[in-house]
């Protein structure tokens, strides 16, 4: 038995946690992580629902797998565009403006 | 309050704690760090509701794979070792930062927590044999998709990285 505020609760707190690591960091890297932590959080929820309703699809626990997966896809594509941002610009500073030619 | 309370709240407590020094601290690589801390101890949080497996595979992957590539890329894009405040944006936007994200926090956890109630409810996480008969039978084919999808991004990281990248003013004087 197992009350539904706690997981909820610990939810909502980890997306806005990621939320506010998103809006301020400026180092790109710093700012995936934030993105890791929503993700965390999304997959947090399909888990809870997923264990505390009738889900005899197991679809729950199975999107949140999908959810990993995803995100280590997503992570490795995105370290990739920031290291050539590196190599073009010299930082991975996102509030800087790029040059417009 | 029930012993799956009173263990989620500890693995979540720390997770919160970890998940906020991730976002906050001064120190670049410790924020990776803290980040692994935030993630392993989410996976505590999922073997309480009975979600072993995937419990398993968010240390695997996350604590194991992605945290390494986020220090890999840290040190590749020379992250200052020490504290620094480079990272962070100015007074004015962190606190704007912190306004929506605390807001964005509040209507979220209303939102759940008002959908869901709060009388105590059992925890069905079902056994392994059963959630691996329902991925490769019912979830066969996002399964699928997911592989082809991995494919694509493993393809697409290493071509980003062999792109003939340079400095602008290195090419520049390149040509010259």
């Amino acid at each position: 038995m197992i009350h539904p505020v706690l997981p909820m609760l610990l939810v909502g707190i980890l997306f806005g946690v990621g939320l506010y690591g998103v809006l301020a960091r400026r180092n790109a890297v710093l700012v995936l992580i934030g993105v890791e932590l929503m993700l965390a959080a999304a997959g947090l929820l399909f888990v809870t629902v997923g264990s505390l309703t009738a889900d005899p699809l197991r679809a729950g626990q199975s999107m949140t797998v999908f959810i990993i997966t995803i995100a280590a896809a997503e992570i490795a594509v995105a370290l990739a565009v920031i290291l050539a941002v590196f190599r073009a610009r010299g930082n991975i500073d996102v509030s800087q403006r790029g040059s417009d030619d | 309050m029930t012993t799956y309370d009173v263990l989620f709240t500890l693995a979540g407590a720390i997770s919160t704690g970890a998940a906020v020094l991730a976002v906050s601290t001064k120190h670049l690589v410790h924020s990776a760090l803290w980040l692994v801390v935030a993630l392993a101890s989410l996976s505590g949080c999922y073997l309480v509701l009975g979600a072993e497996f995937v419990a398993l595979v968010q240390l695997l992957v996350y604590v194991g794979a992605i945290v390494v590539l986020v220090l890999f890329a840290l040190m590749l894009t020379r992250a200052p070792i020490g504290r620094s405040r480079d990272h962070d944006t100015p007074l004015p936007q962190r606190a704007a930062a912190l306004v929506v994200g605390a807001a964005t926090a509040a209507l979220l956890s209303a939102v759940l927590i008002s959908a869901f109630g709060n009388d105590a409810i059992t925890v069905r996480g079902g056994s392994t044999h059963v959630l691996a008969s329902q991925i490769f039978g019912t979830w066969v084919w996002p399964f699928e998709l997911l592989s082809a999808l991995l494919l694509i991004a493993l393809v697409a990281a290493l071509a980003l990285s062999r792109m003939p990248i340079g400095r602008r003013d290195d090419s520049e004087a390149d040509a010259r």
